[in-house]
């Protein structure tokens, strides 16, 4: 039975620190034994997290985005903060296949991706202020 | 520098790279459109034998380049994915647009799948 443990970090919103930033919850939760796939699950989430954070939230390079998790049990936490531009309508942003940068070819599935890989995802945002991505997943159970 | 692209026999074999996230997309994008339009390629494959990690960032990479080639009338394939990317290709329904296929050959050693 684990108990519990906290980390957070804040980088520079760079698309170098994606890797940096997915890796880091890899080693963090490695406490809970989780299996390869479900290791690569919360890899993907952080990225797609992580990477809306360093594409959308700011115009420059170099404002701070902040990863925490918490371990709970055998639940991980991850959150993602950024103070950036937010997001008007939340619900909008997280259909599949929306995107407000078509011209960088994104695909639109971020936080489809975010809700496929983990057990829950929030999002909360305020225009001017920033955005909250929020998600859980919990080791140790396979699926069927 | 690693090499993304390369041309055999009329081919374009796109060898995707280990971690393919937005930071690798831009330079991998870049290459294979300039040699896209460079030989207006018509055959695109994507090698997967040395990735370990994608996220829906390289979707957006894959798909994108489907439609370069599609302005020559053009097909694409992917090639030796492990578990992890066949995941990928799963949850975002790209095996149904792109078929996938194994040719047994890795790049190199320590593809991580069994």
């Amino acid at each position: 039975m684990q108990g519990n443990n906290n980390m957070k970090v804040s980088f520079d919103a760079r698309s170098v620190n994606e890797a940096f930033a997915r890796v880091t919850v890899a080693a963090f939760i490695a406490e809970l034994n989780p299996t390869i796939d479900e290791v690569e699950d919360i890899k993907t989430a952080v990225s797609e997290a992580v990477t809306n954070a360093i594409i959308h939230a700011y115009d420059s390079p170099g404002e701070p985005v902040q990863l925490s998790c918490a371990l709970k049990g055998n639940v991980v936490e991850i959150e993602v903060l950024d103070t950036g531009k937010g997001i008007g309508d939340v619900k909008k942003a997280m259909e599949p296949f929306y995107t407000t940068k078509p011209e960088l070819e994104r695909s639109g599935m971020g936080f489809a991706f975010m809700e496929a890989f983990m057990d829950d995802v929030r999002v909360t945002s305020a225009e001017g202020e920033g955005t909250r991505v929020w998600m859980c997943k919990t080791i140790g159970v396979q699926e069927g | 520098m690693e090499k993304y692209c390369e041309m055999q026999a009329g081919r374009l074999v796109i060898y995707v790279p280990r971690e393919l996230d937005h930071h690798e997309a831009g330079r991998l994008k870049m290459e294979a459109d300039l040699l896209i339009d460079a030989y207006h390629v018509k055959n695109l494959v994507f090698d997967f034998s040395n990735t370990e990690f994608m996220d829906s960032s390289g979707i957006g990479v894959i798909i994108g380049r489907c439609r370069n080639i599609g302005y020559y009338g053009g097909e694409a394939v992917a090639q030796n994915l492990n578990d992890r990317v066949k995941k990928i290709f799963r949850v975002s329904g790209l095996h149904t647009l792109i078929p996938t296929v194994e040719t047994g050959k890795n790049r190199q050693k320590g593809n991580g799948s069994i």
